[in-house]
């Protein structure tokens, strides 16, 4: 029994021994670190910047975020932190107070559930530099330090819809379809106006190429369910669908799209690792100049746009490599084509002209642009022939329901 | 060596009780030893210092004056789910339902916030959630405890599915009251009257919750070991039969025991949601209806003790999200160190119950001659 003591003992002072000499001395580490970063910040304004993302590497969405705050504070030479894993409650106010308390002067969440808590801290600190991806309320909030960003991904995904119509032409030339059952399945997560204009998109994209195509889509109201996505895949494919894409974050559909050999379209990023035989293309929205933009402003002392929409022309939208095993011959020359219309603007994604609502041309669409939490539509986003998508605040808001798209489920 | 007085290396005996100085050094040692496994751990396979990491762990809970708040917040409601469970454990029924019963409490909270303001003013709509939230909480516990009094059914089972009633109810209810449309997101709920939000002492964002729960710790503690209806409790946790032998009318300990179990749960789950987050999501209690099973288990069902076992896994969780920001490391590494840890204090439990004698002399007498 003496032993065992003197055994504990002496463990318990090596310890406490290394614990003490260590943890002081982690601090001194710190200490002039966070000085000099706080002398220099009243000299020329160094940037820190902290990120705070809803789950870790393991989701698509968050893994695409990751990877760009991480390659544009490198390429910036610019100090981060990452905060993974923080639920959009009251952690994520918690989780950017300590941020700043760290002295981060740069704060960036990625959920849209974030954003009110995000905007609680924005109020607090107003010296710190407050950014949103997908939210809807800086344009009306009025706060100088909180802002909200998003890209045109309508146009990465009218490509896409490209690529499948390409595979439904394909399909219906070799004899495997009629040009009636060119049905295609998309499998949303909420039936909100981020997801419907995804989807309308990219379904204009389809009929782009080929003109008899019409659409089945699905909820899973979750932004993250890979049973949901994979049943919900099922469903669509047992309805006849033969071809199928997606906005929703897990893998559960495309491994179910390979198991059937049914084409798909994805988001976020490549599958063509897991679905060899059927993944076609993805598209994605690349954060990266956005955050290097933002991050510029902080260190240049500028204002930070309110709101700030990437497109195809800033590279915030990207496709990824095209896996030639699963697109129909020519699709690489056509989605170049397309791209390069879209870039010049001579191709609108959402031209009037390209759908109809109730049999009838739409001239004009009061949208809930202004996000006030009255769902009153307020301002007229159609002119010139088309819907203004993402002009009058980043965040998508075409939320029509066109012809030729049936919910399922609704 | 001699095959007929082969024994076992060695065998396991049950202890006596030990003094309480005994049972703290065996428990003192063993978080030691974890420690020490989880730096070997850290060392082998992420290279890096453990010691750094544990400088880390610390600082993600004292770093600085608002991590210590929000420690002791996230310490309060863990308790506070906790508290809730006990007095059922106590009985030996397993509610494993903490999570819904808050969760359904949480809802009723957020269904005065959003449909009350205009009809009530502000201190009526704060009273009204309270009473709903409780009530809630309670029902939510009481179905269970009523099929269980008078049919016998398995309380566990029982318990755990209305989880996920409760959970899909939740997430029904964020649908309906969801800001912007089809986003199946509430956000803040009266963010600029504040309507239904609880008051704030000072500067201090958590220090109301803090108090609730410190407040409710100390009453659970007397009624459970202070009043006659913890005694109840007791008797019906040792035997039921002894307990009607006695008198007891058991059914009734039951279900009433389960209505405080589901309303102290209520009160969790209004703490969540008019004190701290303002909002309601399906995950907004956040797993602590599980963790309170063990958070109950780990203190020996002893409301005090619980104070020190809540501490100790939110400091584990907080301390996980340190390391994981400053070392890059993922979430799931911090977990795994609050794996072997809890591993080695559950562990030493069996070392305070039972102790184990080596053949030693056995080795003594017949060592000798060999060497």
């Amino acid at each position: 029994m003496k032993k065992i003591i003197a055994l504990l003992l002496a463990l318990v002072m090596v310890f406490a021994l290394a614990a003490c000499g260590n943890a002081p001395a982690a601090k001194d580490d710190n200490a002039p670190e966070a000085k000099t970063k706080t002398e220099t910040k009243t000299d020329s304004p160094a940037v820190k910047a902290g990120f705070i993302f809803l789950h870790d590497e393991n989701s698509t969405y968050d893994l695409n975020f990751i990877n760009a705050a991480k390659e544009a504070c490198e390429k910036l030479g610019v100090e981060y932190l990452l905060k993974t894993g923080i639920p959009e409650g009251q952690e994520c106010y918690d989780a950017a107070a300590e941020l700043v308390d760290e002295g981060c002067n740069f704060i960036f969440a990625d959920s849209f559930g974030h954003e009110d808590f995000l905007i609680q801290a924005a109020k607090e600190f107003p010296a710190v530099q407050f950014c949103h991806a997908t939210g809807t309320k800086a344009h009306t909030e009025g706060l100088a330090n909180y802002h909200n960003a998003f890209a045109s991904i309508y146009e990465g995904r009218f490509l896409g819809g490209v690529a499948a119509g390409m595979k439904l032409n394909q399909m219906i030339e070799e004899g495997k379809i009629t040009a009636d059952e060119a049905k295609v399945g998309y499998i949303g997560a909420y039936p909100y106006a981020e997801v419907k204009s995804g989807y309308t998109s990219f379904f204009l994209g389809v009929r782009y190429i080929c003109p008899s195509a019409t659409m089945e889509v699905t909820f899973t109201n979750s932004w993250y369910d890979p049973t949901l996505e994979k049943e919900g895949a099922t469903k669509l494919i047992n309805n006849g669908c033969v071809l199928i894409s997606e906005h929703a974050d897990s893998m559960g559909a495309p491994t179910e799209c390979e198991a059937n050999g049914i084409p798909f379209v994805f988001y976020n990023g490549s599958a063509a690792d897991a679905c060899p035989n059927t993944f076609i293309i993805a598209s994605r929205i690349n954060w990266a100049p956005y955050m290097e933009y933002a991050m510029t402003c902080v260190k240049e002392g500028k204002a930070i746009d309110a709101d700030w929409t990437g497109t195809i022309a800033t590279d915030s939208v990207l496709m990824t490599e095209l896996n030639e095993a699963a697109a129909a011959p020519g699709t690489a020359e056509k989605l170049a084509e397309v791209k390069a219309a879209l870039a010049d603007g001579s191709l609108k994604v959402f031209d009037t002209a390209t759908f109809t609502v109730g049999g009838q041309t739409l001239t004009e669409y009061l949208a809930d642009v202004d996000d006030m939490g009255d769902f009153q539509p307020d301002t007229n986003v159609i002119a010139d022939g088309y819907f203004h998508e993402s002009e009058y605040r980043s965040a998508p808001y075409f939320d029509i329901d066109i012809d030729g798209i049936t919910k399922i489920d609704a | 060596m001699n095959k007929k007085q082969q024994e076992p290396l060695f065998h396991i005996a049950k202890r006596g009780a030990l003094p309480w100085t005994k049972t703290w050094a065996i428990r003192g040692g063993a978080v030691l030893l974890a420690l020490i496994a989880c730096a070997l751990i850290t060392t082998f396979v992420t290279g890096e210092n453990p010691l750094q990491v544990y400088a880390s762990i610390w600082n993600g809970s004292f770093g600085t004056s608002r991590k210590v708040w929000v420690l002791l917040q996230n310490v309060a409601m863990l308790l506070c789910v906790s508290l809730a469970v006990t007095p059922a454990f106590r009985m030996r029924f397993w509610n494993i339902g903490g999570e819904g019963q808050a969760l359904i409490g949480g809802l009723a909270a957020a269904a005065c916030m959003i449909l009350l303001p205009g009809k009530l003013p502000n201190w009526a709509i704060i009273l009204c959630m309270t009473l709903s939230s409780v009530l809630a909480g309670a029902i939510w516990a009481g179905i269970p405890a009523f099929f269980k009094a008078k049919w016998n059914t398995n309380e566990t089972l029982f318990t755990l599915m209305m989880n996920y009633v409760a959970t899909q109810l939740v997430a029904y209810y964020c649908v309906v009251w969801e800001s912007p449309k089809g986003s199946g997101n509430i956000g803040i709920i009266n963010p600029n009257t504040q309507l239904g939000w609880f008051p704030q002492i000072g500067s201090y964002k958590y220090l109301l919750n803090i108090l609730i729960v410190a407040a409710v710790c100390l009453a659970m503690y007397v009624y459970l070991n202070y009043s006659k209806h913890g005694y109840e409790i007791s008797v019906v946790g040792e035997s039921e039969r002894t307990a009607r032998y006695v008198g007891i009318k058991v059914d009734r300990v039951i279900i009433r025991t389960m209505l405080l179990s589901g309303a102290v749960c209520g009160l969790a789950g209004l703490l969540l949601v008019g004190s701290t987050n303002h909002t309601l999501t399906p995950t907004i209690v956040d797993g602590r209806g599980f963790t309170a099973v063990m958070v109950s288990w780990l203190a020996k069902f002893n409301p005090v003790w619980m104070i020190l076992t809540s501490f100790l896994l939110v400091f584990l969780q907080r301390g996980a999200g340190e390391i994981a920001t400053n070392f890059g490391l993922n979430q799931s590494f911090g977990d795994i160190l609050t794996g072997v840890i809890l591993f080695f204090i559950i562990g030493s439990e069996f070392f305070i119950n039972y102790r184990i004698i080596f053949r030693r002399k056995a080795v003594k007498e017949e060592g000798k001659p060999h060497v």
